[in-house]
């Protein structure tokens, strides 16, 4: 597995362009995931993301997946498990402090960032891994949160006008209207 | 005597920094005059008396704006880094509370960097830790929750919108210089300086690097610093120390992880007569060195079991200038 691993990181750019289309279907399937319920497709997607994701990256199913940003280097490989790497112990050669016989994952990231088309993302700063989200699926997580994202910008434009009128909203809400429509009050709704 | 080297004695009262400082630290006020800053390490004792903690900063004080508590370095346990930046607090040395994120979790370091702030600490350095397995105690559970960088974004979140990770308000916020370690002589070293811009974008305001004792790979990460503008938004203090022999260099070089010493600088420990005098020698030369490069704000002297040495060094080194005595003895 190992050796895949850094067949991964090698080739990031190639493997970055297949995850953005796995993405893509993965955010137009919300409304499918939304309708059958996101807890009954849970189980069957986190099997399959395992299976997959531990075969190319060695995935620890850390739940908060962040290869596009770290070079398709997985950082839960790292022994200590930085979101942020590499620390200041990397051996001669780029190899682990911890681990000397393996390739230090972050040196790993940064190279195969550096080969990436969105590869600027490993100069964000990470936030610490929600350890309550283990085990649970990442890919999932990426479409209800980019879904989310798309309704919020959906949104903006009602906000904005809510925001401009607020003695309207607050004497007559239905003019500026807040509370999420139900599809069928929409006349041509986009999202029939 | 200006303000800024005046004593920073314990803070028995909350009070708000002064204009255009985070802190009440010592260390930043030296920094932020633009006078060329010097610390040191302090030698952590495997004691519970606090004369031990004293003793050890003696010889450090006279000559350091601020002292550096370790927090179980290389893994191995003595005092905590909190008891110690106490007591220096309260012995009236500014203290750098060292933050390693091996043994403690995103709770717990949060709580200690509130304990810390109310015992009048006001310099902390994020560090990640190196691994149990090099410690005396390998069979440790490693913790590892947060790394270096989102710990300097909490602490930061913590100190600037007064509020805990999951967004609880903090009454009266800690008003701490935040630090950050880099080791720019360590592979990989084209993205070193990388690294260190986003420490920065993390929100860190001082850097303390681990060894320098290869001028010529600091040069070429400083002028990457400086081509990227990270000078100008984060204080760099370089990291050097007196080496006590050939071998003990191969050791520290093949033993303590994150330490480049070349082979030029290990042959000539080994053809000096006296190498303890060699050591020293090469050291006040590279802080000579390393103040005449541009974007350096200071150095940080770490000279394990060799703290005697640290006031002749740092006075011999020319980088005091002018300037009193910080601290005589306690």
């Amino acid at each position: 597995m190992y050796q895949i691993r850094l067949f991964a990181a090698r080739h990031s750019r190639a493997f970055e362009w297949i995850y953005k289309r796995v993405e893509s279907i993965l955010v137009w399937m919300d409304p499918v995931f939304s309708r059958i319920g996101y807890n009954r497709v849970e189980r069957p997607v986190a099997f399959i993301e395992r299976g997959v994701k531990t075969l190319l990256f060695d995935c620890k199913m850390c739940g908060q997946c962040v290869l596009s940003s770290t070079g398709m280097s997985c950082p839960m490989n790292c022994p200590k498990q930085l979101r942020n790497g590499p620390c200041g112990g990397v051996r001669p050669g780029g190899f682990c402090e911890v681990k000397p016989e393996m390739r230090c994952v972050w040196v790993l990231a940064w190279d195969g960032a550096s080969q990436m088309q969105d590869g600027q993302q490993i100069r964000d700063v990470l936030p610490p891994v929600e350890r309550n989200l283990e085990g649970s699926s990442s890919w999932l997580r990426v479409s209800r949160e980019k879904a989310a994202n798309m309704r919020a910008a959906r949104q903006a434009a009602r906000t904005a006008l809510a925001d401009a009128f607020p003695e309207a909203r607050s004497h007559e809400p239905s003019t500026a209207p807040l509370a999420e429509e139900p599809n069928r009050a929409l006349k041509g709704s986009a999202l029939k | 005597m200006s303000d800024y080297l005046s004593h920073e004695f314990a803070i028995d009262s909350y009070r708000p920094p002064p204009e255009g400082h985070v802190s009440h630290s010592r260390l930043e006020r030296v920094l932020r005059a633009g006078r060329f800053a010097v610390t040191a390490e302090s030698n952590p004792p495997d004691s519970a008396d606090p004369e031990d903690v004293y003793q050890a900063a003696q010889p450090l004080g006279e000559v350091v704006d601020a002292i550096n508590a370790t927090d179980a370095s290389g893994a191995n346990c003595h005092m905590s880094s909190v008891g110690i930046s106490a007591l220096l607090t309260r012995a009236g040395y500014s203290a750098v509370y060292q933050i390693s994120c091996r043994d403690r979790n995103r709770i717990a370091i949060q709580g200690d960097v509130l304990g810390a702030a109310a015992m009048g600490i006001s310099n902390v350095l994020c560090l990640t830790g190196d691994g149990v397995g090099v410690g005396d105690q390998p069979g440790a559970k490693p913790v590892f929750d947060v790394d270096s960088l989102s710990l300097l974004r909490i602490i930061r979140m913590m100190r600037d919108q007064g509020q805990f990770l999951s967004g609880r308000k903090i009454k009266r916020p800690p008003n701490l210089f935040l630090g950050a370690a880099e080791n720019p002589c360590i592979p990989p070293l084209e993205w070193r300086a990388d690294r260190l811009a986003k420490k920065v974008e993390a929100g860190a305001d001082f850097i303390q690097t681990n060894y320098i004792y290869d001028i010529q790979v600091f040069e070429a990460f400083m002028s990457r610093v400086r081509d990227m503008g990270l000078d100008r938004k984060v204080f760099i203090l370089a990291g050097v120390g007196p080496l006590a022999s050939a071998r003990a260099a191969r050791w520290m070089r093949s033993n303590v992880p994150g330490i480049h010493i070349p082979d030029f600088m290990i042959s000539r420990m080994e053809q000096a007569e006296n190498p303890g005098l060699e050591g020293k020698k090469i050291c006040i030369e590279l802080i000579q060195q390393i103040k005449e490069i541009a974007g350096v704000s200071g150095v940080h002297v770490m000279a394990y079991r060799r703290e005697h040495l640290v006031s002749d060094i740092i006075r011999e080194s020319g980088v005091l200038d002018d300037r009193k005595k910080t601290r005589t003895a306690r």
